[in-house]
């Protein structure tokens, strides 16, 4: 395998001559892949990738969200999962089958305004997406501060196998929740959720530039007064 | 009849025949919408802010296999000499479908079936060749939205000032001159996204005139790719 060559490529750039299928972000003219968007391309011999730098939401089939209830009707929650449809969680999917808008009142579950977590369980672009709450820690999210993220940043803020949030988790103290959709709960003692607030927001601004991790192990370090070897990026449990 | 052209083929504001007005461009200038840029073209000032992909309402309007593109050209009241009322004229009602059709071929609308994206232009201050300034700034802020484009699309007005072919003309040279010829083009697809005429131009003037647009609309395209570059690594360091 060559060395992955990296550039930033706006919208209409070559990427690479070859007769490949267009990955995500990018289109096929002739034998030529042209990117789509703002973003940064890699090119590893005939394995193409862009990363946008900008971008909505798109919904895909079992993403974790966190929206808001926006409305309610007697079958459903209107959820706004921060894209361009609103999501619809069916009241059977909490109630069961043989739910009926006589019996139970929606509101009793969640009311407007209440923020969940949920996973996409359908979406095509021709449909609204529909949520489902059933699983473990899905459902209604009671406490924490909301941060919205570009979406596009959310790999970024997860890092390899977790090791980012897991290093800000466990540097504050706090817990994150955070949904694809750009949408991050941050949970825990009052007093560290604002620096796990702005170490997520340095996260955002720096996402697409070399060393951001060792940038926040830096940050951390500065801000609670300790050595930046003990606040080590979490490396997975194998290791 | 005013002479717009002196005896050393320099223009009113000094510049010569094939030379544009200093184009100043950045984007992500505003934080509440989805994508904008500011673009300073001349004595021309103008803000473009870009909303979508977004719910698309009144809901009758979506379309079910694309999104909806809608335009906004409005200028300020104190952008030009005398106060311009703030409704829309027929000129700005005429822009707006303009700029919209010499966008629409570069995005690719249908990825977004059922929603709307939204281009909101506001012309601060107003110095001729306003369109194609609109264009081109809609364009970045379009790309800094993260709304897939098949290529950025970069304008330029050439015309016809004195019997002479000149490149960018201003408002007093649009006034007085003979021919305005704005042009919007796609430069890594070679296409023509708007062409109008305002005057009349002999096959050999065109030709020449087409030709002086195209070029200086590459010239204008590395600008925009220039500020999407330095408004997407602003911060401190460079890629890997």
């Amino acid at each position: 395998m060559g060395k992955i060559q990296r550039k930033f490529v706006v919208p209409g750039d070559l990427i690479i001559r070859a007769d490949i299928r267009p990955p995500p972000n990018t289109y096929r003219m002739g034998d030529a892949i042209y990117s789509l968007k703002v973003g940064l391309s890699e090119v590893e011999g005939k394995n193409v990738r862009v990363i946008p730098l900008a971008g909505k939401y798109v919904p895909r089939v079992d993403d974790l969200v966190i929206g808001v209830v926006i409305d309610l009707n007697a079958f459903a929650w209107i959820v706004d999962i921060n894209s361009f449809f609103p999501a619809y969680l069916p009241a059977s999917d909490v109630f069961g089958k043989r739910y009926s808008p006589e019996m139970i009142d929606l509101s009793r579950k969640f009311d407007v305004g209440d923020v969940i977590l949920a996973r996409i369980a359908t979406f095509d672009r021709s449909k609204d997406p529909m949520l489902t709450v059933s699983g473990p820690k899905l459902g209604r999210l009671n406490s924490g501060h909301l941060v919205k993220i570009s979406p596009v940043k959310v790999p970024r803020l997860i890092g390899r196998k977790g090791s980012m949030s897991k290093m800000i988790e466990q540097a504050t103290g706090t817990r994150l929740i955070i949904g694809q959709n750009g949408v991050v709960v941050v949970t825990g003692p009052p007093d560290k959720i604002p620096l796990a607030i702005k170490s997520i927001e340095m996260v955002e601004r720096e996402a697409h530039l070399a060393g951001l991790t060792e940038d926040v192990q830096n940050f951390l370090s500065r801000k609670l007064g300790v050595k930046p070897s003990t606040i080590a990026p979490y490396r997975g449990d194998h290791e | 009849m005013v002479k717009l052209i002196d005896k050393k083929n320099l223009r009113v504001d000094g510049r010569k025949l094939d030379e544009l007005r200093p184009i100043k461009l950045q984007v992500g200038v505003l934080k509440n919408a989805d994508g904008s840029a500011y673009i300073e073209w001349g004595r021309n000032k103008i803000m473009v802010g870009v909303y979508g992909p977004k719910e698309c309402h009144p809901k009758h309007m979506a379309l079910p296999d694309r999104a909806l593109l809608k335009c906004r050209y409005h200028m300020a009241p104190f952008s030009v000499d005398e106060r311009k009322p703030p409704q829309p004229s027929r000129r700005e009602i005429e822009l707006s479908k303009i700029i919209r059709e010499a966008l629409s071929p570069a995005i690719v609308l249908e990825e977004f079936p059922r929603t709307a994206i939204e281009i909101y232009v506001e012309v601060l201050q107003s110095d001729g060749s306003s369109r194609v300034a609109s264009i081109t700034a809609a364009s970045a802020a379009l790309a800094d939205a993260g709304i897939p484009m098949r290529d950025l699309v970069a304008g330029c007005a050439v015309g016809k000032v004195d019997g002479k072919i000149i490149a960018d003309i201003s408002d007093i040279e649009d006034k007085e001159g003979e021919v305005d010829l704005p042009v919007a083009y796609m430069p890594n697809l070679d296409l023509v996204t708007l062409l109008q005429s305002d005057g009349a131009l002999t096959k050999q003037e065109f030709e020449k005139a087409f030709k002086l647009a195209l070029e200086k609309c590459r010239f204008v395209y590395d600008i925009q790719r220039n500020a999407l570059l330095e408004g997407f690594m602003k911060t401190k360091k460079e890629v890997e």
